[in-house]
């Protein structure tokens, strides 16, 4: 939902970071509103992962240049807890089995360092069991994965089920959903693409990082944004990825050329 | 010259010192402790020099005070609920005074201690160990029970020491059939050591449950010898778990006699600060289809030290043995030191042997994952290191799992 006068959730200005010596952004420029789907695709290596971890605060990414504003806040100083608990959410392309941490307990205590943030008390087991009881119908997940260790055997759709469950319960301002579509099968892409559209609401905003153009059949994003080479190339509708599905991303290369023969 | 023959002398002066002041040998104990002193008296104090010590340094001893602790006003019988005898063990009162024993439970008399006292100690091949002899000169008691056929039985042993030495010794006979669940805790309050040494007798298709506890300070140290001898058929589940001592060095020994037993051991320690924990499990096989699955973890911050040595021994005639060990350890500071060794001597040609380590700092990427959900670094790594630990507490008792109060064991930074 696009409204010009809906306040700014997230500012990215001219953002560059590297991982180890190798830069990878070069120049990230992104305004996102309340209200509002963004979906940035790109080819691997394009830069689009990396966009979602400097933004969650991965430490093995370094930002060497340009600034990032939640909602008037310097991003980039705060750690990724601090981060979390403020309302910027990161959903795991590939999230992290955790042998012997119990996932519920992982979950509430999780979620009750959000509360605090917010100021709402704290949620004890039994509160927050139905809390989460609750939740797990927004992905339609079984609660037997409630006592197992987090993402522990999980298969790939259990996994991302579980990402957009914690996305439930945090109840994020800014959700970045890294390739939340990649490793899923028909039915868990649907199931998962309708929990995030269930917590879609005017007041927040999600960020999907995707490769593909069925996710967008899922989630109708206001923006597409394309990535190459550590920068936005091109923004648009949600046209821009139909585009994208039937042409490839041979133009992009195209347009890479003809951008570094106007810069030489 | 003279130095060097002087050297020695003042090593193990603390200890001539020590045997010197022990009372005269007494009780049902008096030969063996006679004969204990007289070994400790030749036997010189374990070195580094020596590979079975070689990464463990006994010298915290030396500043330990070593007289016997006073006994504790409260010997004996402890509270106990239905279906659980809870003793507490202070080596010096009768732990069984005034204590009605459950069915199927009975104490050795002096004949039966005459001649059981030891067989286990020597079929593990360690009756000459340097902490057992400690502990033979010094023990005056022995709890020595035998728990009859097809009977089960949970059993509390509780030991507690203010400062000394506090030795225990325990003989348990497991008849054809018996189960004993046995949950046992050590604490040390005072600076001091605790000498234990454990023999039990598993006979045929008998089971026994071992859950040890022990949680020390900096200045005390544990030296502990759990011998075990299995018939065919028996099970034994061993978890033991350490935290907290300047120095413990825990040897469990097992011997599966004519084979086809299983043995389960799970270890866990903890050291931080300049703590030294010791693992040295001893495991033999003299008959086929013998199985084995082990697990130990150790934790270590600060300059902590943590050793595993695992012997295993598959001889000839252990066709068919399925042995497992895994060794798994958390390295939490650089200044800490981890040594882990597997040592597999296979000659039969058909088995299955098993082993592995490896050590690893808290990974990156979990870390990240929990703090990317709010929680804060320490917390995440608390979890993570309890995570850690949980794989060996779930294995224990539940009895002795509620004596881990993991969330309030702080390992010490410096």
């Amino acid at each position: 939902m696009i409204r010009p006068d809906a306040p700014v959730l997230l500012e990215i200005r001219d953002l560059h970071a590297r991982v180890e010596a190798k830069e990878i952004l070069k120049g990230v420029n992104l305004t996102i509103r309340a209200g509002e789907v963004h979906a940035v695709m790109g080819r691997n290596g394009s830069g689009k992962s990396t966009l979602s971890k400097v933004l969650a605060g991965h430490p093995a990414y370094t930002v060497t240049g340009g600034t990032v504003h939640y909602r008037g806040e310097n991003l980039l100083e705060l750690d990724p807890e601090q981060r979390a608990r403020i309302g910027v959410f990161l959903g795991f392309q590939y999230p992290v089995e955790i042998p012997g941490v119990s996932n519920l307990e992982f979950l509430r205590v999780a979620t009750n360092a959000r509360r605090a943030q917010k100021g709402e008390e704290e949620l004890d087991t039994f509160a927050f069991e139905d809390l989460v009881r609750d939740r797990l119908k927004v992905v339609q997940m079984d609660p037997a994965f409630l006592d197992r260790s987090v993402n522990e055997g999980f298969s790939g759709g259990e996994k991302k089920r579980n990402e957009i469950l914690q996305m439930a319960l945090l109840d994020p301002l800014v959700a970045i959903l890294d390739e939340t579509d990649s490793g899923l099968d028909i039915d868990a892409l649907r199931i998962v693409a309708g929990g995030v559209n269930q917590l879609a609401t005017p007041d927040n905003a999600t960020l999907l990082i995707t490769h593909y153009q069925r996710l967008l059949d899922a989630i109708t994003p206001d923006y597409v944004h394309v990535m190459a080479a550590g920068r936005i190339l091109r923004t648009g509708g949600k046209e821009l990825a139909l585009e994208l599905e039937e042409r490839g991303y041979d133009w992009v290369d195209q347009e890479l050329a003809a951008l570094a023969g106007e810069v030489a | 010259m003279t130095a060097s023959l002087s050297a020695p002398t003042s090593r193990t002066a603390w200890l001539e010192r020590w045997l010197s002041q022990l009372p005269a040998p007494s009780g049902p104990l008096a030969a063996v402790q006679e004969r204990g002193r007289e070994a400790l008296a030749q036997q010189p104090v374990p070195s580094s020099r020596q590979e079975e010590w070689r990464f463990t340094d006994l010298s915290l001893l030396q500043d330990l005070p070593l007289a016997q602790a006073a006994a504790a006003p409260s010997g004996g019988a402890m509270s106990s609920e239905a279906g659980v005898l809870r003793l507490q063990l202070d080596g010096r009162t009768d732990p069984l005074a005034g204590v009605e024993l459950p069915a199927g439970l009975q104490v050795l008399s002096d004949s039966e201690l005459a001649q059981g006292l030891g067989h286990t100690l020597a079929a593990t091949g360690c009756e000459h160990h340097w902490p057992v002899e400690l502990n033979h000169a010094s023990a005056g008691r022995v709890l020595a029970l035998r728990l009859a056929s097809r009977s089960k039985l949970k059993l509390e042993l509780h030991s507690t020491a203010q400062s000394g030495l506090l030795p225990l010794r325990l003989l348990l006979i497991l008849e054809e059939k018996a189960e004993l669940e046995l949950c046992q805790k050590i604490v040390a309050q005072g600076s001091g050591l605790i000498s234990l040494v454990l023999e039990a007798h598993l006979a045929r298709s008998a089971r026994l449950q071992h859950g040890l506890v022990a949680s020390g300070q900096a200045d005390a140290a544990l030296l502990a010898h759990l011998a075990i001898e299995q018939e065919p058929e028996s099970h034994l589940a061993l978890s033991s778990v350490t935290v907290g001592w300047g120095l413990a060095r825990l040897e469990p020994r097992l011997v599966q006699v004519d084979g086809q037993a299983s043995s389960t051991l799970r270890g866990l320690q903890l050291v931080g600060g300049r703590q030294i924990a010791d693992t040295h499990s001893h495991v033999s096989f003299a008959g086929p289809e013998g199985q084995l699955d082990q697990l130990h973890k150790a934790v270590a911050a600060g300059h902590g030290r943590s050793v595993f040595n695992g012997a295993v021994q598959v001889p000839r005639a252990a066709q068919r043995t399925n042995a497992a060990q895994l060794s798994r350890n958390l390295l939490l500071s650089d200044r800490a030191r981890i040594d882990t060794k597997p040592e597999l001597e296979i000659v039969a040609d058909d088995v299955k042997c098993a082993h592995g380590a490896t050590v690893s700092s808290l990974q990156t990427d979990e870390l990240f994952y929990l703090q990317s959900r709010g929680i804060d670094s320490d917390q995440a790594a608390g979890l993570l290191k309890r995570a850690f630990c949980e794989e060996v507490l779930r294995d224990l008792p539940p009895a002795a799992r509620a004596w881990c109060p993991i969330e309030q064991w702080q390992l010490e930074d410096a």
